[in-house]
């Protein structure tokens, strides 16, 4: 895998853009920005493979903000359209139908309730085959374009309107967010990298480091969202850099199995900062503040770096939990 | 893999033209005589012979295309789908719940307007889960928009599968196709087939030349989203007139066809029915019994006949009106059945000659043959015998459905065993 990069500043962030100003998406999506910076990397051929979700909207008869090639196919099956599409260009171009300049590259491109939930069949059966694709997930953490239900990639203590804080049930929901990344690594996927918007470099590197390798490669872009999360959109950046500078998400990768982390704070910020900014999370802070609650997800959090430090010789200064 | 056998001779020592095919090996055959560049595959009894003679064929070099198992139908759909949007020829073959597991993909597939041919080989729906044929998997995607053609013999299948690809791929049309044979009565049965030359076949179909393929050079949205029902009728109304020109494009293709292999095919075929004054209305491999049972009738001197349907949608109601109108009696045998309703396609046939001035007085209702029921052929006269006597008013019209008294009181044993009984 090739370790030179073209991008060592935001300034080496590509100037072309193939997703043109002016969508149907929210104001602050960060699904839309992913998108738009994923593209740069990639360059202008890319056939683009939708499961249902908040993207689906983007491209609406007779519209689309893509210079490039999309498909939106169903809810559970992107990783499947994939490979027709894949299988496709490389039989024409084997069979001399194709010029090799028309071959592109493939790329799903879903939220978590397609990544985590119900397209997880045919995510694993791509992974299985080794197909040679990028899957792009935006991680919303939960299922936004249907008003925000929990998915298996809602956190413990999250609000959704699937999990509701009431006074039976006062965490909302109480189950932790899957690990994805876990999952496709243990499958044997030779690159898994999570990202920020806010952490362009990282991101734009990830991207372009992937597209050495040949097979699955999973990127879980962490994609503020201001309608399910309740913040404004202007805050989009802010909050996901919160999201990593208070740990809750870890830059990493995996490179043939082998876990980095991408960047290690040398402290982190108590997870309180990052929780408290968002309404799906304010039933832990008022009408009083849910104490235990928010330890549970501080711990958790302290256990991950402790962890992950020891696996990798690091070690980060974390809030009291206790 | 015993998929084929060479016909020497009749037996009586003369030349036959043909081998011993079953209609899985007919099918498989059909799609490499296609030239066809993809099949996504995923097994499921009584289909993977097919999948599995491709897969023999990819791999011993016999057969220029890629084949890729999937990790389910709806997936094995959805690839297929993606790979015709991407200009690639298509062919990939299921059954029974795997045709159901799949079903919110053929609706995008032929939504996607992407041309390809799905084998369907009929095996009744779970539950209770059963191996043997009944119709309605394949008619739970009539309303698909897939094309469907379906078969009485193993020879048919490779015919209609070639077939298939022209009318699917034809820029009048531009829609997906079903290929429908009888699992085991066809299936697994070996019948002699001629298989075209493939010269003849490359002339007869040409490489598939997509319009809008996904391109780098030119970028196209595909599937994409709409907002506002109008633009959806639209676009639904485009796919329904798309698929009442296949029926032209069919006999197009079907007149090509016969001049190059000889075989006629219409969208519906008629056996005595000249004179024919009882007409029963039959599709896919037990039309065979029907046929004898109209030979039968004859015999006794009842002037019997039957109409096949070949082609399922487009619906042929031109085709039939013209062969049922002036008849005394008509009965439409399903083997298949719509708990509440009755029967599929007999209201289809029913509509179709509602308006028709000198209609059959009589159209009787038949089910029969549900999860592969063998027929005796005293039940398949049975039904001639019934329409006549409604006919002619000595009994009231209502529902057949077929069930053998010597069946009923296996069901009955069992019945009593499962109850605990002995």
């Amino acid at each position: 895998m090739s370790t030179a990069t073209r991008f060592r500043t935001l300034k080496d962030m590509p100037k072309e853009d193939y997703l043109s100003a002016g969508n149907t998406m929210c104001a602050g999506c960060g699904g839309i920005l992913a998108v738009r910076i994923f593209h740069k990397v990639l360059g202008p051929n890319v056939a683009w493979v939708n499961a249902a979700g908040c993207m689906t909207i983007a491209m609406s008869y007779p519209l689309s903000p893509l210079k490039s090639n999309w498909i939106y196919t169903a809810f559970a099956s992107a990783p499947a359209g994939a490979q027709g599409v894949r299988d496709a260009l490389d039989v024409l171009v084997a069979k001399g139908k194709l010029p090799v300049s028309e071959d592109m590259k493939v790329v799903v491109v879903t939220g978590d309730g397609a990544a985590y939930g119900i397209g997880f069949q045919s995510t694993a059966g791509a992974i299985d085959r080794h197909l040679d694709f990028y899957y792009l997930c935006y991680d919303n953490e939960a299922y936004g374009n249907t008003g925000f239900q929990m998915s298996s990639s809602t956190p413990y203590g999250s609000a959704s309107k699937t999990t509701p804080p009431t006074a039976a049930n006062p965490i909302g929901n109480t189950h932790k967010k899957m690990d994805l990344f876990e999952v496709w690594r243990a499958q044997g996927a030779p690159y898994v990298a999570t990202l920020s918007n806010s952490h362009g470099v990282d991101f734009l590197k990830k991207v372009e480091k992937g597209g050495t390798v040949k097979g699955p490669k999973l990127y879980i872009d962490f994609a503020a969202c201001p309608t399910g999360w309740g913040y404004d959109p202007k805050d989009s950046i802010e909050l996901e850099k919160l999201a990593v500078q208070t740990g809750v998400w870890p830059l990493k990768e995996a490179v043939d199995g082998v876990v980095k982390h991408t960047l290690v704070p040398r402290s982190l910020l108590p997870v309180k900062e990052y929780l408290k900014r968002q309404e799906r999370f304010s039933h832990l802070f008022e009408p009083a503040e849910m104490t235990d609650v928010i330890r549970t997800i501080q711990s958790s959090v302290n256990a991950y770096w402790a962890e992950a430090g020891a696996r990798e010789g690091f070690s980060v200064k974390v809030p009291d939990s206790a | 893999m015993p998929t084929e056998g060479d016909l020497a001779d009749d037996g009586g020592g003369h030349a036959v033209k043909g081998k011993l095919l079953t209609g899985n090996a007919a099918a498989a055959s059909a799609a490499r005589l296609a030239r066809v560049d993809y099949i996504p595959a995923y097994p499921i009894t009584p289909q993977t012979e097919i999948i599995e003679t491709i897969a023999d064929w990819v791999r011993e070099g016999t057969m220029d295309a890629k084949f890729v198992q999937l990790e389910s139908e709806h997936s094995m759909m959805t690839a297929a789908g993606t790979a015709s949007l991407a200009g690639a020829r298509v062919f990939t073959a299921t059954s029974s719940q795997g045709l159901l597991y799949a079903m919110e993909m053929l609706y995008n597939v032929s939504g996607w307007r992407a041309p390809m041919v799905l084998v369907n080989v009929s095996r009744a729906l779970a539950a209770p889960i059963v191996l043997e044929p009944d119709h309605n998997d394949v008619l739970a995607a009539r309303d698909s928009g897939f094309i469907q053609l379906h078969s009485e013999t193993c020879q048919e299948v490779a015919d209609m599968v070639l077939l298939a690809y022209r009318v699917a791929e034809d820029s009048r049309v531009m829609l997906p196709a079903i290929v429908n044979l009888d699992g085991f009565y066809l299936s697994f049965t070996r019948e002699r087939v001629v298989l075209p030359d493939q010269k003849g076949v490359d002339s007869f179909l040409p490489p598939y030349q997509p319009p809008h393929p996904l391109r780098a050079s030119q970028p196209v949205a595909k599937g994409t989203a709409v907002m506002e029902g109008f633009v959806y009728s639209y676009f639904k109304y485009n796919m329904h007139a798309a698929a009442v020109r296949a029926k032209k494009v069919f006999s197009e293709a079907a007149r090509d066809y016969k001049e190059l292999f000889g075989r006629d095919y219409g969208p519906v075929e008629g056996y005595r029915l000249d004179d024919a004054e009882y007409v029963i209305v039959m599709s896919n491999s037990f039309t065979t019994l029907g046929r004898q049972a109209v030979n039968r009738m004859r015999e006794r001197g009842v002037p019997a006949g039957l109409l096949k349907l070949r082609m399922v949608r487009p619906f042929p109601t031109e085709e039939v009106v013209a062969l049922l109108k002036g008849r005394k009696a008509a009965a439409v045998f399903d083997q298949n059945l719509s708990p509440g309703s009755g029967g599929i396609l007999f209201p289809e046939v029913a509509a179709s000659m509602y308006h028709v001035r000198d209609r059959p007085q009589t159209i009787l209702p038949v089910v029969g043959g549900l999860g592969g029921k063998q027929l005796t052929s005293d039940e398949m006269t049975s039904i001639f015998e019934e329409m006549i006597a409604v006919n002619s008013g000595s009994k009231p019209l209502a529902p057949m459905f077929l069930m053998r008294s010597e069946e009923m009181a296996k069901v009955k044993r069992a019945v009593a065993l499962a109850e605990g009984g002995s």
